[in-house]
């Protein structure tokens, strides 16, 4: 069985002569314990995508199917959010300022039903690579890394088996977005997850994923394993155009290899 | 005697007192720009954005610049009056910031700004004004300049509203173009397209550019020279096509932390940051 399968999907925003489609017939299928990625440029309708899924929009028609069962609307029950979390681009914007990492984790715990909550947030915390120290903390006594890592924590608290990521290492700087990289690695190993990522990056998706859907102005245009992307050999002239672009643009230390440690 | 350098900074600090104590963003660098392309590259929080807006005397209050010297063809600009800076802001050097959405005046057309900037800086009529931003759009590639030239910031892409800031920057005939982070707001596929515009001019022109950044790879494609800064300080200065070279750990750090689509890794390389990197005396970047 499918993690996720999509058939279809059209999401759209306002009605009648205001109506915007953002996603237009888009179809794929993520197996369990699988690594896929979303890319194209903004507007692409990727990230729409994502939050369709997650319940955040309501007006969308087609089939959403998670773990084999249809979704409708933007209704989401609780069986699904201890399936399926997801983790946001901004993590200065997505941490409750008001509230300390340990209120924010022992808020999703008590939600989920689990009532070893003490354990539980030192264990999530060790997962994420923070110690006990931060425990306590505000989001403003954090830096970016350490925020996402308290956003992932946060995601992991349910034990979910899907991660819905978006942009998840866009706002962060590049040393730090390699610590952020390897530990959505790590854990999924551990944990058999499965991961659907939205990003802009193809560095990023070819490190993370092993197969990925190009959008363009809502559609789904190609999808390819990565190892093609890595060949070069897509077969839609718009992936093409992407991979040059940013390739092109990294073309200045490809001329020689970079230093090894 | 030669020309002397578009810019020669010695020693500059910047510094911002909080509740806790002064908070030094950049710590003691020197560095002299001559007519090259000039990439400073760092983290947040580096100190290359508030070296860039240092040199056009940009910090607001309560935060201080100070330097043993700051000279701007060899005019002292730490002791220049307020009234002398701003002709030298835009006239002598112009600044393009990351996003164009929030550089731009939305609710002025993209020409009027363009043609503003060159009344600010000559005494040109309208009608010369218009025309020459008309000009400046089109060797900004803007395929329609007449109908842009009546387009609001909101109603432009972001590809072409940086452009349009290239164009209302380089209006006024600058000798030195500070670039902070020009394309990070922008898609990949129109950020190679932005970078060349703005390269061509700038080499065509001969002018001055410093290019913000914090993208390494890009930095050394565009760049004759790179200063890395770490905690407010320079920790080397690579020429731009041999970055390869680079010797200090966080520069290699940098390079290697970044997953390469052609060159995958199982494990991405972590910098470990070494406490010493801060308290290293700065590397001179003066010519």
């Amino acid at each position: 069985m499918n993690a996720i399968e999509i058939e279809n999907l059209t999401v759209w925003f306002g009605a009648g002569p205001d109506r915007a489609e953002a996603v237009r017939g888009a179809a794929l299928s993520i197996p369990r314990g699988a690594s896929f990625g979303l890319v194209g440029e903004s507007g692409s309708g990727k990230s729409t995508i994502l939050r369709a899924i997650a319940g955040l929009i309501p007006t969308w028609s087609g089939r959403i199917a998670v773990e084999g069962e249809s979704l409708q609307g933007a209704r989401r029950d609780r069986a699904f959010h201890r399936a399926v979390q997801m983790v946001f681009q901004d993590p200065y914007a997505s941490l409750h300022p008001r509230h300390t990492v340990d209120r924010m984790l022992s808020e999703v715990l008590w939600l989920h039903g689990f009532r070893d909550i003490d354990a539980r947030i030192e264990r999530l915390l060790s997962d994420v690579g923070l110690g006990r120290g931060f425990r306590f903390r505000y989001p403003h006594q954090l830096s970016g890394g350490q925020r996402q890592r308290v956003a992932i924590a946060r995601a992991l608290a349910p034990e979910p088996r899907i991660l819905l990521l978006d942009e998840p290492t866009s706002a962060l700087d590049v040393s730090v977005q390699a610590e952020i990289l390897n530990l959505l690695s790590d854990l999924r190993a551990e944990r058999g997850l499965t991961y659907l990522m939205v990003s802009h990056d193809l560095g990023v998706v070819g490190h993370l994923c092993q197969t990925t859907a190009v959008m363009r102005t809502g559609e789904i245009v190609e999808i390819l394993d990565v190892e093609t992307m890595r060949r070069l050999q897509p077969r839609h002239p718009y992936t093409r155009q992407l991979l040059e672009a940013s390739i092109g643009l990294n073309l200045g230390a490809r001329g020689a290899p970079a230093p090894a440690v | 005697m030669s020309e002397p350098h578009l810019l020669d900074v010695e020693n500059l600090w910047v510094r911002f007192p909080t509740r806790t104590g002064v908070f030094e963003a950049v710590r003691g660098i020197s560095f002299s720009l001559g007519r090259e392309r000039l990439g400073i590259v760092g983290e947040s929080g580096s100190g290359k954005s508030m070296t860039g807006r240092a040199v056009l005397r940009l910090i607001r209050r309560p935060g201080t610049i100070s330097a043993d010297r700051m000279l701007m063809k060899g005019e002292d600009i730490l002791r220049v009056s307020e009234r002398r800076m701003r002709a030298l802001r835009g006239g002598r050097a112009a600044m393009i910031m990351q996003d164009p959405k929030f550089s731009l005046n939305p609710v002025m057309t993209v020409g009027e700004q363009i043609a503003e900037a060159l009344r600010a800086h000559a005494p040109i009529g309208r009608k010369a004004a218009r025309m020459r931003a008309l000009e400046m759009l089109d060797e900004v590639a803007i395929r329609d300049p007449e109908r842009v030239y009546d387009l609001y910031p909101h109603e432009i892409s972001g590809g072409m509203g940086q452009r349009a800031m290239i164009a209302m920057m380089l209006a006024p005939g600058p000798e030195i173009l500070i670039a902070d982070e020009p394309t990070s707001a922008l898609d990949v596929s129109v950020r190679l397209q932005v970078l060349q515009i703005m390269d061509k001019l700038v080499s065509g022109r001969g002018m001055g550019l410093i290019f913000i950044s914090h993208d390494l790879n890009l930095v050394a494609r565009f760049c004759d020279r790179i200063l890395i800064m770490y905690a407010g300080r320079i920790v080397e200065v690579c020429e731009g096509g041999k970055l390869h070279e680079a010797r200090h750990p966080y520069t290699i750090g940098l390079l290697n932390s970044a997953p390469d689509l052609l060159r995958p890794r199982p494990r991405l390389a972590v910098l470990e940051r070494d406490p010493a990197w801060r308290e290293a005396p700065s590397v001179s970047a003066l010519l």
